[in-house]
């Protein structure tokens, strides 16, 4: 990759989708990004180089959340490029549609408390070798938002055992101590996870929203930028980014 | 022919909404309740399916890949002559 090519990361828009500009934002704030939005009736990814499917409501959440973005042309495409080991990271709505699409494990069901929770939560790192967070170390402590109504994460017990088996939950909701406590968890997830990867670790999921922690011009810090910094390195095949 | 399709939470995962309406249902009175259960009714309708065998096949394959998500849902449907 040389400095005349910027790297191309595919931010995918879906009817409803309402937080595309942020995270088309929060992509170029990282030099030599350069970020693209793909429209959900396309099929063609426009040779991008990794994919982030953003959040909202995609389909205004109708039959289930991200049940009808699974069947749009570019998620074919997307199926495609994540068994070619193309990078997808899905942030909370794009988590429930990767999942609805079979390309993550488990399932999301409404929170615990029946309430659509808005607030920072703290997130501990438990596994830095995925590509969304090569920039971490295992245990440290991110603080970014969550906004959702259906970020339940379960999973059956078999299922459970290979995603820690494999190494695959890779961030869990906890207290500003970095420990697992009651309270820490926004919305009643089976032990604590809030966002898991593939068994090939090259697509991620989770429910927080990284994209709208990234400037420390603004509040939100930058907490978000380890993933996306992650996601960038290993693209560029590991450099300094963040 | 008319199809209606219910959709439940999968047996074994938690209903938070059934939850709370099975905790609210003693402060009316209603005590003993218990297994409650929210899930939504899809109704309907298929025309040229030929035999109600194929109707049947036709729903189930629906039920799988769009009306239910198998991983946190059970479904069951009826289909009635329209």
């Amino acid at each position: 990759m040389t400095a005349a090519s910027p790297l191309r990361i595919g931010v995918v828009v879906f009817p409803g989708i309402n937080t595309d500009g942020d995270t088309h934002h929060a992509l170029e704030t990282f030099p030599g990004v350069s970020a693209e939005y793909l429209w959900h009736k396309d099929t063609e990814l426009k040779g991008v180089d990794g994919i982030v499917i953003p959040g909202g409501f995609s389909y205004g959440d109708y039959l289930r959340c991200g049940a009808i973005a699974r069947f749009s042309p570019i998620m074919q495409s997307i199926t495609d490029f994540a068994a070619d080991g193309g990078l997808v990271m899905g942030i909370c709505n794009g988590f429930q549609i990767l999942i609805e699409a079979g390309l993550l494990p488990g399932g999301l069901i409404r929170n615990t408390g029946l309430k659509f929770v808005c607030k920072y939560v703290n997130l501990r790192v438990e596994t830095a070798d995925t590509p969304f967070t090569g920039q971490c170390a295992q245990g440290d402590v991110l603080r970014i938002v969550v906004k959702h109504n259906e970020g339940n994460y379960t999973v059956d017990p078999a299922t459970f055992e290979k995603l820690q088996g494999n190494d695959q939950i890779v961030v869990r909701y906890v207290n500003a101590a970095g420990e697992r406590a009651e309270g820490a968890n926004p919305n009643g997830s089976l032990d604590d996870i809030a966002g898991v990867c593939n068994e090939t670790r090259n697509v991620f999921g989770m429910m927080p929203h990284p994209e709208n922690s990234v400037e420390a011009e603004l509040a939100g810090g930058v907490d978000g930028r380890k993933f996306f910094g992650s996601m960038i390195d290993a693209l560029r095949g590991a450099e300094v980014t963040a | 022919m008319n199809v209606r399709v219910y959709v439940t939470p999968k047996q074994g995962i938690l209903d938070p909404q059934g939850a709370a309406v099975e905790r609210s249902l003693p402060n009316l009175g209603f005590e003993g309740v218990s297994g409650v259960r929210i899930g939504k009714i899809i109704d309907l309708t298929i025309d040229g399916a030929g035999s109600e065998e194929a109707a049947r096949a036709q729903v189930d394959d629906m039920c799988r890949k769009l009306l239910s998500n198998p991983i946190i849902e059970d479904y069951t449907f009826e289909i009635t002559e329209g």
